[in-house]
């Protein structure tokens, strides 16, 4: 029996470990391909986006997909960091946007949070479903209102136009209180009790014990606007201003090879924050998902 | 009486704590929502006049409409779905004591942070006409496919989404699966339960719940996959992939706001009434278990 079980065990270790090589082979291939040369990314992938097929040509005619350099080279490297100003003005851009966002959008989510998780008031559900709701929204739908409101403000063509509704979004007000309502009552009325009040409570009680909500919810936020697409294609006119979620694919399409190594540039912040927070990302986000 | 007079003060700290949030809230995504609503009710954007449901009716009439709700519709119906079901399955085989374990999972969840932007490129490069996929099935003597310029490029989609996706469910259902008390098993053994009926009547009907926040989840998700369909194909990908988003942002950008609020309003009234139906289910399902 056991000797089966261990046999199983192998097996199914086997099958996850092929299919985790498969999920990670985009992410070191991209690596492997920005360690290339110019010249060698040139004729592995010259053919990308041509239509002509030569019949009589055969295998030829196609690209060549290949995992390790021929010869490593930080060439590409050196062009993104020295030749590219734009691409270091822009990773910027993306750091000062999502930065504010983050920052914000835990704070005032925090507070919302603690709200409908742990106080009762008349209308909490109704309100919090309509939170959820704009949670589900994609951006697209609030789109030309946001446009008017944006250029009331005079906001257009400048970060505000991203951060503010950024800071507001639903996401972690839904996020933070899926896990304070978790958090046992006992805490806050024992702290009751003491004469503590709510302020109180919630700095120095809510606050420590939702840290592992607050890691799963910047980590999401920081996948979700160091991504974005939509918002700074509507509200940005000026290029400079772009994030490099945009522009990235300028800089892929001028030149695959720096494309490649400023695509992983562009991952290692995400990458690194990931690894970093994972065991506390990963137990907010499970948390998060235990009370309805 | 004492009760009464701490629920009024809940109120006051209530508003207190909700305010930030609720006033730009407000400001951010209700009022143009609410704004977006009255616009689709009328004839152009500044004080026009009201038109009943003038703008709805061409906006059914419109076949790039109806193609862009259909491709929404079957994804989200098909695609989210089955990345639930791989989700799952990869959870339980994690879920067996197996070696590497937190290796895998950070390896499944990885690509959930990896930015759409940066890994375009091999998308690219796979599923290109001269791509690596191609090259690939040469081998076995299969025809070349135009991945993303024929219906496979639902395909394509939905392994994209896949690979983004599928870590953070998997996350969620190894909690849901730790969350279910061993001893059901235990007794269910005892009782010569085989695999699959202590599959279909412990680990599903505990798994519930946790499927439900999966789903809403990916609804959340689902709608994301805009950026990559956007990032690879551009405005006017192939028919097959063009979602209500493209619509939405198309008709922004010809400045047809009739169209693009009623469509607005018409995706969040489906909506409402999906997750409504969902949080329905799931009340009447947990009065069940209990």
């Amino acid at each position: 029996m056991n000797r089966r079980s261990s046999i199983v065990k192998t097996i199914i270790t086997m099958l996850l470990s092929l299919l985790a090589i498969l999920m990670l082979a985009p992410i070191v291939i991209s690596f492997t391909n920005s360690l290339m040369s110019e010249q060698e990314i040139g004729s592995n992938y010259d053919l990308i986006g041509q239509m002509a097929v030569d019949a009589a040509s055969g295998k030829d005619a196609f690209v060549n997909m290949k995992i390790i350099p021929d010869w490593v080279s930080f060439e590409q490297y050196a062009k993104v960091l020295i030749a590219t100003p734009t691409y270091l003005r822009l990773f910027w851009n993306s750091v000062y946007l999502v930065t504010f966002i983050i920052g914000g959008q835990v704070i005032v989510a925090a507070l919302a949070a603690y709200a409908f998780g742990k106080l009762r008031f008349r209308g909490r559900d109704k309100l919090f479903f309509i939170y959820l709701m704009t949670m589900l929204m994609p951006f697209q739908v609030t789109l030309v209102p946001n446009y008017i409101i944006a250029d009331k403000f005079q906001l257009l063509n400048s970060a505000g136009a991203i951060i503010l509704p950024g800071i507001f979004g639903a996401f972690g007000v839904f996020m933070l209180r899926q896990f304070i309502k978790t958090l046992p009552n006992d805490y806050i009325e024992a702290a009751t009790i003491d004469g503590l009040g709510h302020w109180s409570i919630f700095l120095r009680i809510i606050v420590p014990l939702v840290k592992p909500g607050f890691a799963a919810l910047i980590v999401l936020l920081f996948v979700d606007y160091w991504n974005m697409v939509e918002q700074p294609l509507i509200f940005l006119d000026d290029d400079y201003k772009q994030p490099l979620s945009v522009y990235l694919s300028v800089i892929q399409e001028e030149a695959m090879g720096v494309g490649f190594a400023a695509s992983v540039l562009y991952m290692i912040p995400m990458v690194l924050l990931f690894l970093y927070a994972e065991t506390h990302f990963v137990q907010g986000v499970q948390m998060s998902g235990i009370k309805g | 009486m004492r009760f009464r007079k701490r629920a009024i003060k809940h109120s006051y700290i209530a508003v207190c704590f909700l305010a930030p949030s609720a006033i730009g809230f407000s400001v951010f995504y209700l009022i143009p929502f609410a704004m977006g609503v009255i616009y689709s009710f009328t004839k152009g954007a500044s004080a026009g006049s009201f038109v009943g449901f003038a703008n709805y009716q061409d906006l059914l009439a419109s076949d790039s409409f109806r193609k862009a709700a259909m491709n929404t519709a079957l994804f989200t119906s098909i695609s989210v779905p089955i990345t639930i079901v791989i989700s799952l399955l990869i959870a339980l085989m994690l879920n067996q004591n197996i070696y590497l374990r937190n290796w895998l999972r950070t390896a499944y969840v990885l690509p959930l942070v990896v930015p759409v932007a940066s890994v375009v490129l091999i998308w690219q490069i796979l599923f290109d006409w001269n791509g690596a996929i191609n090259s690939w099935l040469s081998n076995f003597a299969v025809e070349r496919i135009d991945w993303m310029k024929s219906e496979w490029a639902r395909v394509v989609l939905s392994v994209v989404y896949a690979w983004k996706n599928v870590g953070y469910n998997v996350i969620l259902f190894l909690a849901g699966l730790q969350g279910i008390p061993k001893d059901y098993y235990e007794t269910a053994n005892l009782e010569g339960a085989g695999v699959y009926r202590q599959f279909t009547q412990i680990t599903l009907v505990y798994l519930t719940p946790t499927m439900f926040f999966v789903a809403l989840m990916a609804l959340v998700s689902s709608f994301r996959i805009f950026r990559e369909t956007y990032l690879i194909a551009g405005d006017y990908p192939h028919d097959s992939i063009y979602m209500l988003q493209h619509y939405m942002n198309n008709m922004f950008l010809s400045l047809d706001v009739q169209k693009l609020t009623s469509a607005a309003t018409l995706m969040v009234a489906c909506m409402v009434i999906i997750v409504f139906v969902m949080f329905s289910l799931e009340r009447r399902f947990s009065s069940f278990t209990e």
